[in-house]
């Protein structure tokens, strides 16, 4: 077994944790430019998992009411209304990463160098957990609940779980999340995220969401596969003049290794509030243990000197 | 479509993978207009305008697909001379009767067949029992061939009407009425048209909010007339696709819940003109000399009279005839609500059906409901129409006393669609089974058990009596085999019975061209026979469509005779060829003598393109080769509908009953012949030149969510619904929400003459303001699914609405209004009472005046 690229770069991650023979790696491909934003990826999960909804509230988000992936939201559909205010909607958040557009795009955009943005926009786009290629939520579970499937995706053990809490800052997408409630609800305290119905695909059933999606816009395969039918879709969509069409999370040389669920999306990802260039949180791990043990040394050796020196 | 049919939609998308462009024309920015080509926004209530002027673009430029329209419309055919347009009577048409508001259609008639035209004084009574809602599939009734100009160049001919007709919709109008701009407008016409003719067809798709307005039937005829122009009827990828509302709101058409239609289209007999059998059928165009297929109507009629009293039908007793109930004049669902307020209707059933949230003037459904006897809910929870004496709006004003409603509320809990087997009729006219997949809880049954054995204890305990009027009950044929522990009836013995069989022997009608006249078959709906067809149930077909061909044959079951495009012999053309290549459809195949194709023919299968109808031929024989709208008395699609509408043979803008704006076009404001009902609860905003317009300035639309159904009795009962839309929210463009001080996420109340609603403020560049006859007018969008019932309440949209109905089928004008929209919450209790009634005394609605319906002085006199 190949150790190398086990905490970075590409990987078959299913073969990296120890599945001899392992089904081809299974994931989402999510073409945001089909989504009508029905919601029927958000009722399925929920209807399939038992996920409990998470209150009523109206967000004001335009048609948006359940506002974030989280322990009670595994597909979260995000509703981004574009025109010359931000009414209704949430302003794409800067999160300060180099890849956050600049005044020059901006004014080549007002110059009307995009031609194919139309003056107003509503974009549509069902969010889900990447499982990732290198799952940092993963790499910190001191439990081993969260484990890696045969089929390359990360699952959460209800009953595994101690609830320490330690993958949720570990996620860059901000994906995991203890369940809070409500009252009565299972696994209170857990942590939750979506399955990519691993108790479905054990039985050779696609998930929940890609199977109620009406526009085949969440589509469930063998990632090789549906990274080749996304860059298909990315050509056809730039050759009917859609030049904004761009892939997101398909790249196995990306922060995470590529993602198990990858997305076509037209504009960038922070409008979508997804971070632009995630990097698995345990990347530099190596490196600052390496750092670390060089620190600890440089310690020790100085501490022995000083003995040393202080016998002379 | 996307917002509230996101699965057909999936249709949609593939089409676009497939390079087709989707155009998007609504008030409101939706879901379909985000991944639409091209959006369209326009004012609510002026598609006719709208459609006119594309009419207009193609005869202007002659772009109509000439062959099809000389052959297979009634482009050709000439008018009475007598006939008057619009133009020079001010938006009237010849033969209206200013006291009755209604036309005598003589003028309307083919030069020489005036004869044929109903009287004025029957068209009235036809707006009270909706006829032409009867007469929808039966088309004009016709004796012989009109004269034609082949050349279309006689003044009089169709096609010079239409011309002339829509001359004044121009571009420049349409922009005015609809605020739609000349260069955006002519996108559409250059699309649609470019996309139209041997190679190409464009669909009309619309969904059932088109049809509700005060002159909803010409919304869909001037779609009609303009797919008939460029050819896109009975050929694949074209026609009209009307998006119905509900699973099976198709199939309770066909097999009706209307109070004046019998199933497969046969007519609810009233005394005046039915009180013969024979005359029954002659009504439904079954005469002697007819021309068509419903020259048959006498076996559709006797199979149905069969298969409602079985064996006591017989041709001595004209099959029973004299059992059916009558239809004495309107009781449709409104008029049947205003009695309920006048205590003339008793009893009230409701299935599925939650008027109080989602019928027009939610407030007279509930005083209505107040009002009665008794009243049977059943439904999946307990709906704001089983729980109004106790928590609706008007509870909180006072004006119903819970401790004074003496309605008694029988709510009785339905299975759901996964609990009961059956069909489902979609919008294509495809009947599919649905099978039981688990048992329903408790008490919980299907509207099958129900009716069976409600009718059983009503015959058991009718049982013996000698009362003339129980006869009718007591000699119906009941019985139907009954399965399980709770004695559940056979859903498939039902669709048998509806398909038809043969009396003696029991075999399964294949097609009603089997029907007999004589009692030996019967049927229960004409339309649907052959869904048995060699015993088999043919809805329950599930042949994949990878497996099969494109027209896919094999799944479901489509009326009638499993044909998927109505009128498909128009797909070919005159002799029998394929337009083109790309569009073969149905063809005649010279060889074998012979109608065939991907399609089941919509034709006379052996019934060569050059055939032609000797003299004096009646009933199918009298269709020639190429008259392709077979059910049409004279076989051509209908640019010009002499016979069957009320308000008028050709669509004509009219401005909402509720309008801020003059009618541009003509004098006459509003459709001269709406159904209105004059009462003081049912007041109307001021319209047009009536005063005080202003007090409410804005115009408002209503329609769904994705993640509501309807009324609600389906999504806000459910957690994993409600949490994705919990509130009423008002959606308001940005420069509305600055005029009026509305903010983002605050309160606001809107304010019609029948009520104040509130809503949260849903501030969106998805609402635009658009600029109208030099003015900018706002539009304001609500959905409707809330009520004071489920996990997240709030107020109901439909509130707002009044009463007024288009003449034709009776529905509501509930897709266009103007209102006031004011930031805070709304008043409650009195204070709110007194609010509507201070807005009613600012815009002039009181006492015993109501504004004119007729604003021009043309018509005659009686």
């Amino acid at each position: 077994m190949t150790r190398t690229n086990s905490l970075y770069g590409p990987l078959d991650p299913a073969r990296d944790a120890g599945y001899v023979d392992p089904p081809p790696r299974k994931g989402f491909f999510t073409d945001t430019s089909i989504c009508i934003g029905c919601k029927a990826c958000e009722v399925a999960c929920k209807e399939w998992n038992e996920v409990p909804d998470q209150g009523f509230d109206l967000l004001g988000s335009s048609y948006d009411n359940t506002g974030a992936l989280g322990a009670n939201s595994w597909r979260h559909v995000a509703f981004v209304e574009q025109g010359s205010g931000s009414t209704g909607t949430r302003a794409p958040v800067d999160l300060g990463m180099p890849t956050v557009r600049g005044e020059q795009e901006d004014a080549a955009e007002a110059a009307g160098g995009d031609s194919d943005k139309p003056d107003f926009r509503w974009l549509m786009s069902s969010d889900v957990c990447k499982h990732c290629t290198h799952a940092a939520c993963l790499d910190v579970c001191p439990t081993g609940s969260l484990f890696r499937t045969e089929f390359g995706t990360v699952v959460v053990q209800d009953d595994i779980c101690n609830g320490c809490g330690y993958c949720v800052p570990a996620c860059p997408y901000g994906v995991i999340e203890r369940r809070k409630g409500p009252s009565g609800a299972k696994n209170v305290g857990i942590a939750q995220k979506c399955t990519l119905c691993y108790d479905r695909l054990g039985a050779g059933q696609e998930p929940a969401c890609a199977k109620a999606c009406p526009t085949d816009s969440i589509q469930f395969g063998d990632l090789d596969e549906l990274r080749g039918r996304a860059q298909e879709r990315v050509a056809a969509l730039h050759e009917r003049g859609v030049s904004s069409a761009r892939l997101y999370g398909h790249d196995p040389q990306d922060g995470v290794g590529g993602a198990g669920a990858f997305f076509l999306l037209l504009d960038e990802p922070e409008v979508y509030g997804l971070p632009p260039d995630p990097i698995v949180t345990t990347r530099d791990l190596p490196s600052m243990y390496r750092r670390a043990g060089v620190a600890a040394g440089a310690l020790l050796a100085g501490a022995a000197a000083a003995f040393l020196g202080g016998r002379r | 479509m996307a917002e509230a049919h996101p699965v057909g939609f999936q249709w949609v998308v593939e089409a676009m993978n497939r390079g087709a462009t989707v155009i998007h024309v609504d008030p409101r920015f939706t879901r379909t207009s985000a991944l639409a080509d091209e959006y369209v926004p326009l004012r609510a209530g002026t598609d006719i305008a709208f459609l006119g002027g594309i009419i207009n673009y193609v005869l202007t430029h002659e772009l109509d697909f000439r062959e099809y329209v000389l052959a297979y419309t009634n482009a050709a055919s000439i008018i009475s001379e007598d006939f008057q347009d619009t133009d020079d009577l001010e938006g009237l048409f010849s033969g209206f009767n200013r006291e009755t508001r209604t036309y005598d259609e003589t003028s309307w008639q083919y030069a020489g067949r005036e004869d044929h035209a109903e009287p004025a004084q029957e068209t009235k009574q036809e707006r009270q029992t909706a006829q032409p809602l009867q007469h929808e599939s039966h088309g004009i009734s016709l004796q012989d061939e009109p004269p034609r100009d082949d050349t279309l160049q006689h003044p009089n001919c169709v096609y010079q009407i239409l011309k002339r007709h829509y001359a004044r919709y121009t571009p420049e109008m349409v922009a005015e009425t609809c605020g739609v701009p000349v260069e955006q407008f002519l996108e559409v016409c250059r699309a649609w048209t470019e996309n139209s003719g041997r190679d190409r067809t464009t669909a009309l798709v619309y969904s059932v909010g088109w049809t509700q307005h005060s002159v909803g039937v010409q919304y869909i005829r001037a779609g009609a007339i303009l797919q008939l122009l460029l050819g896109n009827m009975g050929r694949p990828g074209g026609g009209i696709l009307a998006l119905r509302g509900h699973a099976s709101i198709q199939g309770s058409t066909d097999i009706p819940t209307l109070f004046n239609l019998l199933p497969g289209y046969l007519v609810m007999p009233n005394p005046a003109d039915h009180g013969s059998f024979r005359e029954w059928i002659e009504d439904m165009g079954g005469g002697a000399g007819a021309k068509g297929f419903w020259a048959n109507a006498e076996a559709y009629g006797v199979n149905l009279l069969k298969a409602y009293w079985g064996e006591k039908a017989t041709a001595d007793n004209d099959f029973c005839f004299d059992y059916l109930p009558r239809i004495t004049g309107d009781h449709g669902t409104y008029r049947s609500v205003l009695d309920m307020i006048d205590g003339k209707v008793k009893g009230y059933f409701l299935l599925g059906q939650n008027p109080a949230v989602g019928s027009a003037h939610g407030k007279a459904q509930r005083l209505g409901m107040a009002n009665l006897d008794w009243l049977v809910v059943r439904d999946l929870f307990e709906i704001e129409s089983a729980s109004f004496w106790k928590n609706s709006p008007e509870v909180e004003t006072g004006e119903i006393v819970p401790e004074e409603c003496a309605t008694e509320v029988f709510l009785l809990p339905a299975a759901g669609h996964a609990e009961k087997e059956g069909t489902f009729t979609q919008t294509q006219r495809m009947l599919q089974w649905r099978e039981k997949a688990l048992e329903p809880p408790g008490d919980c049954r299907s509207e099958l058990w129900f009716f069976y054995h409600l009718g059983r204890m009503v015959r058991e305990r009718l049982a013996g009596s000698t009362d003339a009027r129980d006869r009718p009950v007591l000699d119906l044929a009941w019985d139907y085999p009954v399965d399980g522990p709770h004695e559940e009836p056979s859903a498939e013995a039902v669709l048998r019975e509806i398909n038809g069989y043969e009396v003696a022997t029991g075999r399964p009608l294949a097609s009603f061209t089997e029907m007999r006249t004589d009692g030996s078959t019967l049927g229960g709906c004409w339309i649907y026979t052959g869904v048995f067809a060699d015993g088999v149930n043919q809805a329950a077909r599930r042949k994949p469509g990878s497996e099969q061909g494109p027209v896919a044959l094999e799944w479901g079951w489509v009326w009638p005779a499993n044909r998927r495009i109505l009128y498909n012999r128009a797909s070919a053309d005159p002799e029998g060829r394929p337009w083109s290549e790309r569009k073969a459809y149905v063809w005649w195949d010279e060889e074998q003598g012979r109608w065939t194709g991907h399609d089941v023919p919509d034709f006379e299968v052996a019934k060569s393109p050059s055939y032609r109808a000797p003299a004096g031929a009646s009933g199918v024989e009298a269709l020639s080769g190429d008259d392709a709208f077979i059910m049409m008395g004279d076989g051509k699609g209908a640019l010009f509908v002499p016979q069957g509408l009320l308000d008028g043979p050709l669509p004509t803008h009219y401005e909402p009953v509720e309008s801020l704006f003059r009618n541009p076009l003509y004098a006459q404001q509003a459709n001269p012949t709406r159904l209105e009902y004059r009462r003081e609860e049912n007041r109307m905003n001021p319209g047009g030149a009536d005063a005080h317009t202003d007090v409410f300035p804005f115009v408002f639309t209503t329609s769904r969510l994705t993640e509501h159904h309807t009324a609600g009795g389906m999504s806000r009962y459910l957690q994993y619904l409600s949490e994705l839309q919990p509130e009423m929210f008002v959606e308001v463009s940005p420069a509305l929400a600055e005029e009026r001080g509305l903010e983002h996420l605050g309160w606001c109340h809107v304010v019609t003459a029948r009520a104040a609603i509130e809503g949260r403020v849903m501030v969106t560049e998805r609402l635009r303001p658009l600029r109208v006859e030099g003015r900018t007018v706002h539009q304001a969008w609500l959905p409707y699914h809330w009520g004071s019932g489920g996990m997240v309440t709030g107020d109901s949209a439909n509130d707002l609405l009044g009463i007024v109905l288009d003449p034709n089928v009776l529905i509501q004008e509930s897709k266009v209004g103007t209102c006031d929209v004011r930031s805070g919450r709304r008043p409650r209790g009195q204070a709110l009472l007194d609010l509507v009634a201070e807005y009613r005394r600012r815009a002039g609605l009181v006492g015993a005046t109501y504004p004119p319906v007729l604003t021009t002085g043309k018509g005659t006199e009686q």
